[in-house]
This record gives C-alpha cells, sequence and structure tokens, in this order.
C-alpha cells in the first residue's frame, strides 16, 4: 500500500537519516522525501512529507521506531486515489440519471466522482456539470474516463475531457 | 536574379492577397535574387494574361475578373496554355470532392509546374496521390497555409524541427470556432448569439456549419497526418465533435476550475473535439487566434500561435512557401 506520513523532525543534524532508518530496516519503497526547511514549527520543529510504498502490516513497527528516536509522526494516511481528473457534461445530465453516472465511476473500485458542480438553465435546455474524478493511477483516469465517454454515448451527453499534458 | 513565373488560379478574398503581397514585397524579394513575375491570373469568369506581369493596380480594385479578362480561359485550360513555373492555386475548398482545386493541382503538377496552396479540399482527399504527382514530375507541392493559415507549423517540423521525431501535436486550427468560445465565456451568452455576433463580424460564414461542425478543423488534422505522420488518412477517419453543443454555463464551470473549452484537433490521435485545457496553457489562446503544440523526442514541446485566416495573412504564408522553394538546396547539392 501507498502511505503518506507527515514527520517533524528537530532541527539538528543526522535526523533525517535516523528518520529514515526504520522504512529502511522495514523494506519500505521510499517514493518520495519532501524536506521543509523554510516551513518551520512554532517549536522550531522542520516538517518533512514521506511518501512510501509499504507492507501494511509493517505500519505500528515503523511507527514505534520513530517515536523511540524522538521523531513525532504528525499524520499518517493511506493514499489511495492519487490521480485526478476534471471533465464538463453537457446535455439532459440530471434527467439522464446523474446518480447512475456517478454510480457507473464508483462502483469500478478504482475511480470515484470527489466532487460534482452542476448548472441548470431552463427545464428542456441542457444542462452542464462539472465532475472530479480520482483514481488509483494514470491508468484507471484512463478507464473511468473510457466508462465515461460510454456512458456520455449512451445518454447523449457532450462528454469534455481536459487535454493529455504528455504526447501519448 | 532569377525569373520566376507565376499562375494565380482562384481571385476571391486570398486572391486579392497574394496580388497584394506580391506589389508589396516586389523589392525586398528582388533584394533575395527572386522576380516573382505574376504572367497570369485566373477566376471562374476569365483570365488575365500579361508576359510582363499584371498590373496589381489595375486589378486589385475589381471583386472578380469579368471587367479586366484578356482572356476566356479557365480552369486547367488556363493551367496548361499558359507557360509559367508555379502555379498558385486559392481557389474555394471542397472537402468532399476537393474540386476545382484538385483538378487545377494535377494539371500543374503534370505538366512540371510547382503548386503552392491554401486550399485544403484536394490536399484532404488526395494528398499522397499529389505528392507522387509532384515526385514524378520533379515539382514540390507546398501548403502551410492550409493549416493554421500565417502560423508556421509545417515548415517548423520539417525544417526547423528536423532530426526530431514529431510525437504529436494538439492544438486550436479554427478562428472561427475560438472566437465563438472565447465570447461565450467572456459575456456568457447562448452559443448562437456569439455565432450571430461572428458573422456580423465577418469571421463566420453564413452557414457557418463547415466551421462550427469540426469539418475544418478535421480536413486539417488528415492534412497533417498525412504530410508530418506519413499516414494515409481520409476525412472519414477522423473523429469529429463540432462546438455547437457547448453551452456558457459548461464554459463558466471549466472556467471556475482553471479550465477553458477550446476545439482541439489531435494528431495523430484523429480526433477533434471540445477539449478542457489549462487556463495557463500556451495553446489556450483567445480570439480568432490558433495554436498548436508540438510534441517531440529532442525539443520537448514546441507551441506556435498566431492569426489563422486573413487575406493578407494567408498570402503571407503562400509568398514563405514560394520563397522556400527556390532556397531549398538538396543535401547533397551543398557538397
Amino acid at each position: 500500500m501507498r502511505l503518506s506520513m507527515d514527520l517533524e523532525l528537530q532541527d539538528v543534524p543526522g535526523q533525517l537519516l535516523l528518520a529514515l532508518q526504520p522504512f529502511r530496516d522495514n523494506k519500505a519503497n521510499i517514493i518520495s522525501v519532501v524536506h521543509h526547511r523554510d516551513r518551520k514549527t512554532p517549536r522550531g520543529m522542520i516538517p518533512v512529507r514521506f511518501v512510501v510504498e509499504m507492507d501494511r502490516s509493517k505500519i505500528e513497527t515503523v511507527n514505534a521506531k520513530l517515536k523511540e528516536s524522538g521523531i513525532s509522526v504528525v499524520r499518517a494516511g493511506e493514499d489511495r486515489l492519487l490521480e485526478a481528473v476534471s471533465v464538463v457534461l453537457v446535455g439532459h445530465v440530471l434527467h439522464s440519471d446523474l446518480g447512475d453516472t456517478v454510480n457507473r465511476i464508483d462502483s469500478t473500485g478504482f475511480a470515484e466522482v470527489m466532487d460534482v458542480s452542476l448548472t441548470m438553465t431552463g427545464v428542456d435546455e441542457p444542462s452542464s456539470a462539472y465532475l472530479k474524478i480520482r483514481a488509483t493511477g494514470k491508468a484507471e483516469i484512463q478507464k473511468a474516463l473510457a466508462i465515461l465517454r460510454e456512458v456520455g454515448a449512451e445518454k447523449k451527453l457532450l462528454v469534455i475531457e481536459p487535454i493529455e499534458a504528455e504526447a501519448v | 536574379m532569377r525569373d520566376i513565373k507565376v499562375s494565380l488560379v482562384g481571385y476571391g478574398i486570398v486572391g486579392h492577397g497574394v496580388v497584394d503581397v506580391f506589389n508589396r514585397k516586389k523589392k525586398m524579394l528582388r533584394d533575395m535574387g527572386l522576380n516573382l513575375k505574376l504572367v497570369s491570373v485566373t477566376d471562374h469568369t476569365g483570365t488575365v494574361v500579361s508576359e510582363n506581369g499584371v498590373d496589381a493596380e489595375k486589378i486589385l480594385g475589381e471583386r472578380t475578373l469579368a471587367n479586366v479578362a484578356t482572356s476566356s480561359m479557365k480552369g486547367k485550360e488556363a493551367i496548361s496554355a499558359i507557360d509559367s513555373d508555379l502555379v498558385v492555386e486559392v481557389t474555394p475548398t471542397n472537402i468532399v470532392h476537393g474540386q476545382p482545386g484538385l483538378g487545377h493541382m494535377e494539371a500543374a503538377l503534370s505538366s512540371g509546374k510547382h503548386v503552392v496552396t491554401s486550399n485544403k479540399g484536394p490536399l484532404v482527399v488526395s494528398y499522397s496521390r499529389l505528392k507522387k504527382l509532384a515526385e514524378d514530375n520533379g515539382v514540390m507541392m507546398k501548403f502551410e497555409a492550409t493549416v493554421g493559415g500565417t502560423m508556421p507549423l509545417i515548415s517548423l517540423v520539417e525544417r526547423t524541427l528536423v532530426g526530431n521525431t514529431i510525437l504529436g501535436i494538439r492544438g486550436i486550427f479554427n478562428g472561427t470556432c475560438n472566437y465563438i468560445l472565447t465570447r461565450m465565456t467572456e459575456e456568457g451568452i447562448p452559443y448562437t448569439h456569439a455565432l450571430s455576433e461572428a458573422q456580423d463580424l465577418g469571421i463566420a460564414e453564413a452557414d457557418p456549419s463547415y466551421d462550427v461542425e469540426g469539418v475544418d478543423t478535421a480536413g486539417k488534422v488528415v492534412i497533417l497526418a498525412n504530410s508530418l505522420f506519413n499516414m494515409n488518412t481520409k476525412y472519414s477517419d477522423v473523429d469529429v465533435t463540432g462546438i455547437t453543443g457547448v453551452t456558457p454555463e459548461a464554459l463558466a464551470l471549466a472556467k471556475k476550475r482553471g479550465y477553458a473549452i477550446k476545439l482541439i484537433g489531435n494528431v495523430p490521435a484523429l480526433t477533434v473535439r471540445p477539449t478542457l485545457v489549462p487556463l495557463g496553457s500556451p495553446i489556450a489562446v483567445s480570439g480568432t487566434l490558433n495554436s498548436a503544440a508540438i510534441y517531440t523526442d529532442l525539443s520537448g514541446t514546441i507551441t506556435v500561435t498566431g492569426l489563422g485566416a486573413g487575406s493578407i495573412e494567408t498570402a503571407s504564408a503562400i509568398l514563405t512557401d514560394i520563397v522556400s522553394i527556390y532556397r531549398t538546396k538538396r543535401i547533397d547539392a551543398i557538397f
């Protein structure tokens, strides 16, 4: 599982190495370490965000080791839905069962609709909706978009997707 | 000094621009060693022929050549009969059968004349055949003005970015659609209102379907795919959605989240559809501007933007193509 943790380190040499040790000992794969020297806490501690991939069963051991070394764990949480995408739908968004549209994404298990804004004009006029979809990875985002495209074709909705930042 | 005899076929908005630009740039071209002589101008009413060069002042005030034509020759007949080195083909475009431009280009190429054009239709219908015809006859066919007007795109990829592998091109290739979407966003007005505003300003045609249904953009996608990606595609291969379904509410929702909605053509994906583009992105240009992001393996992403249409602007792209034909030296000719 992928985990993000916010730690606070004392501003003395060797602290970062000390914080890394328990992760290493428990075979965690470190994805990123962001060291915020410029954002010292009122107590003079330095916040550091770790993103790691590790076995769920080892979390407690790592936590205990960190505490032993005098490092405080401010927050730890599972990062499950790592990627996000914005989509705009136009058409009879509500009357073509918006609940079902959202559910088609949510029921995948790998993607969820996290945010919906709806603008409705006249009764017979097309409505417009903004959806933010989060998913467990880039490939899952593409799968979610494919589902939405399918739903769009079925319900005669215009699906406006974001331009891809990469070439392929 | 090199004398180049040019025949112009088509005397509409772009044709007028070509005559005007040739006239204005005469001295500059001479300084480059090129003496461009416009030996004939042809439209659907006839032809003005002059061995020493057609007098621009005499014909620029005329909407058609009906009152000034010196010969009744038209189209292919004029192309074959008049002695020229290069034909500029700027007749109205037809994306279904490519005529009359297709016949004009075939006639020019097969009689050994270079072709420079702003006419998309023939290239969409028959690119590979025309290209082969040019090769077989040892002449060139250039068409920068067909995509993005004056915005350098084809020459940028073929010459400046040579050596790069082009991974994709995405962009705004229709100024009319971009104008309508921009106005809908700015004023919160519905599509039909923005369209009539564009029609009043002469930005949209009386029958706007060619632009707003995405047909024009799809034609450009086909040209880019065939010429820069060596694909062999036709119009029907492109998945096209126009802008008529976009509402001011959708534009407002997108804007609130940091996006503009633009009609984006995508090569080699062969799609044309309204797309969310981040507001800070260099391709999110407004008004009638066109833009293109070129994704390359060595140079990263290059973005260009410029005026996509207009008489003088299109003529400028045509002039660039003409000059580049005579400035091109083959690599093996340098040594």
